[in-house]
């Protein structure tokens, strides 16, 4: 096992490696800069910017070097925490990174849970009660929840929840508390203004998920050892929970290590619509702006994300399994 | 489609002649009906099926796939597979002094889980899968255990490693602690018998326990169920399509054919002295050492027909070489006596000629 978990993490590092390069190169192949940007920028509000003063700038954020020259200078200060400067943003990129993580992990760990706790039982009520009305209803409610487009459904809940609940949307904080010092009920406003965004990144994932937990457990359902567990005379409950779901459980526990990503990429929008200081919108707007370092670092650490719930996903399905923990 | 199942049970009612051969049966089962609802209409898996299964024997259910073998079995334990059930008919488990009517039990009651593991004891076609992969052979034997005779864990464990030993498994304390991916086919079997025999249940019920172990395997397995029926006295239910198999084990046998029992007699009966074609076909069909081998075998002709369509009168007549026009695709025939214990439904040993009729339908 530990020579797994050890193999395991060599692949994951040499994946990022790889990674980061891609898409360090991607980033720099189109023409321009962030510079050439803020370059126009100065000579906009009337500054005279001299060809020395170009040239000097260019210089300094290493533009004119070639992209692994670059990526090089980058990668290279990753060992003290510097993972570059923003070009638009004028600040260290993981200053700008760090104080909008927590929020998005916040939002991804929270929607996932929320995900996992809602489609595990309704998934088993679904395969259980196959065919019967509250299977269709459900049916119809994941088909929809797949289906519907995330700023659509950030939208169309904004609306209830101004129109019913008389909640004040959008950003993080009511006026009031926006500038105050942490307090109960600062922390009480916040999570009135994060049950918006959760539902509505939260609702695509249950819904695919209960339709993966309803389908495995069908198919758990007719194999042999569940007629064994009856035959012995196990209860149908413990039937199902103990002997069914414990083995449809496998493709959710892979799931994981995708979701994790999807989370916070899918949150991007959502953010942009309902207006939170999270990752994603960051994200999309220093791509529009070739703001490199930015990108490159977000990109890196989705990458990260996926790869390390990837590697959490394969410990737990080892957890689980005794054909994956004892077969190698 | 209501009116012509009720005159059939009425009618079946009419014949629900007891076989009285065996004074002390351990399981009845009377005019027993199970039908499968599908999108393409109602499947009858079951159609009037009764017979008794002897104390302390054991009793062979031969016939091809799809007879209804399997079906039968499940009915007893009352785990037919949804959206499959009992419409007719009664199961009635006897004791020593007690009688239990398994056919009025919820499937999922108190009591009927009781029954199961404890009374009656079941074991399965495949071994690969018929044990659970994430939970150890020790862990799934004790579970059987801990429901139906003691409360204590490690009382439970210990009376696994016990059985495993009983059931002649190497190694037992170890085989305890492995899972099933562990073990070859014939262990998993062995791990199941086991499982079946924890709680000294009456009835054994095996559904083509050896259909996937290799021959050498085949044989230390039935050994293994005679041994134990021969120390503990238990009845098995012993469900085959391979007549060999029959000839090695069994005491009785019934040979079904699309849902009804067509034969039944002893073991020497069906096979010295088979009345029905279909038993005779199926007899014919096995290779037989120092046969002429340039004689290709014989093979039934035709196949199962389509489950969905009814057939009119005895269903075996679209196959039947010697079948009568005008009788055979009309009435399902009656039970006629061959011999002592041995009956056969056909209308070329009627006793009355009457029979009674069948109305034959598409579901």
């Amino acid at each position: 096992m530990l020579i797994v978990i050890a193999r395991r993490t060599v692949y994951m590092v040499a994946t990022l490696a790889i990674t980061s390069v891609l898409s360090f190169a991607i980033m720099a192949a189109p023409p321009g800069s962030a510079l050439s940007q803020k370059i126009s920028k100065l000579q906009a509000q009337g500054g005279e910017v001299t060809q020395a003063q170009i040239v000097a700038l260019k210089e300094q954020y290493g533009v004119d070097d070639s992209w692994f020259v670059q990526y090089g200078k980058w990668v290279s200060g990753f060992w003290h925490g510097d993972f570059g400067f923003s070009f638009t943003l004028d600040q260290p990129v993981s200053s700008i990174i760090w104080s909008r993580l927590g929020l998005t992990l916040a939002l991804s760990i929270g929607s996932l849970l929320i995900a996992w706790g809602l489609s595990i039982p309704l998934g088993v009520f679904s395969a259980t009660h196959r065919n019967s009305l509250p299977d269709s209803v459900i049916k119809v409610i994941q088909f929809i929840g797949v289906a519907i487009p995330e700023f659509l459904l950030a939208l169309v809940v904004m609306v209830f929840a101004v129109e019913w609940f008389d909640t004040d949307v959008g950003g993080l904080f009511s006026s009031q508390y926006e500038d105050a010092a942490w307090s109960f009920a600062k922390f009480a406003d916040l999570l009135g203004h994060l049950w918006v965004p959760l539902i509505v990144i939260a609702a695509g994932s249950t819904a695919w998920l209960t339709r993966v937990m309803r389908a495995n457990l069908l198919d758990v359902l007719n194999d042999q050892y569940v007629q064994t567990a009856r035959a012995k005379g196990v209860s149908e409950r413990k039937v199902i929970w103990k002997h069914a779901v414990r083995n449809s459980l496998h493709p959710m526990v892979m799931t994981f290590g995708t979701t994790f990503p999807v989370l916070i990429s899918g949150e991007a929008i959502v953010s942009i619509v309902l207006n939170l200081p999270t990752i994603g919108p960051l994200l999309v707007n220093s791509l529009l702006s070739k703001d490199m370092y930015v990108a490159g670092t977000i990109l890196l650490m989705l990458s990260a994300l996926l790869v390390i719930g990837n590697f959490v996903a394969d410990i737990l399905l080892a957890v689980i399994d005794p054909r994956i923990r004892l077969g190698e | 489609m209501s009116q012509s199942y009720a005159e059939e049970g009425a009618s079946a009612a009419a014949l629900a002649d007891t076989p009285d051969e065996t004074a002390d049966p351990v399981l009845s089962v009377r005019d027993l009906e199970v039908e499968f609802p599908t999108p393409l209409g109602v499947v009858g898996a079951l159609n009037g099926v009764t017979f008794d299964v002897p104390r302390g024997k054991v009793l062979g259910i031969v016939g091809e796939s799809g007879c209804g073998k399997s079906v039968t079995a499940r009915a007893i334990l009352q785990i037919i597979e949804k959206p499959g059930r009992i419409t007719g008919g009664t199961i009635t488990l006897r004791g020593q002094d007690t009688q239990t009517e398994i056919t009025k039990l919820g499937p999922d009651s108190a009591r009927m889980r009781a029954l199961r593991g404890r009374e009656i004891a079941m074991i399965f076609q495949e071994p690969m899968r018929s044990l659970n992969p994430v939970h150890t052979i020790g862990a799934q034997i004790a579970e059987a255990v801990l429901l139906h005779q003691t409360r204590d864990r490690k009382q439970a464990h210990e009376r696994a490693v016990e059985i495993l030993r009983q059931v002649g498994m190497p190694h037992p304390e170890a085989v305890a602690t492995s899972y099933p991916h562990q073990l070859s086919g014939g262990m998993r079997q062995r791990a199941m018998i086991a499982m079946a025999l924890s709680c000294n249940p009456g009835l054994l019920i095996a559904d083509e326990p050896t259909t996937a172990l290799d021959v050498t395997t085949e044989a230390q397995i039935l050994e293994l169920i005679r041994d134990v029926r021969d120390r503990s006295g238990m009845s098995v239910m012993f469900i085959t399509h391979s007549m060999g198999v029959v000839a090695q084990l069994c005491d009785e046998v019934i040979v079904m054919y699309l849902g009804r029992i067509v034969e039944r007699g002893s073991v020497d009966d069906l096979f010295h002295d088979p009345k029905h074609p279909y038993t005779q076909a199926l007899l014919r069909s096995i290779p037989r050492i120092g046969g002429d081998r340039k004689v290709p075998l014989e093979v039934i002709e035709g196949s199962v027909p389509d489950p969905h369509t009814r057939v009119a009168g005895c269903p075996f007549h679209p196959r039947c070489p010697q079948a009568i026009p005008g009788r055979c695709d009309t009435a399902f025939p009656g039970r006629s006596t061959a011999g002592p214990g041995h009956t056969v439904h056909c209308h070329l040993h009627d006793d009355d000629a009457a029979g009674h009729t069948e109305p034959g339908e598409d579901a």
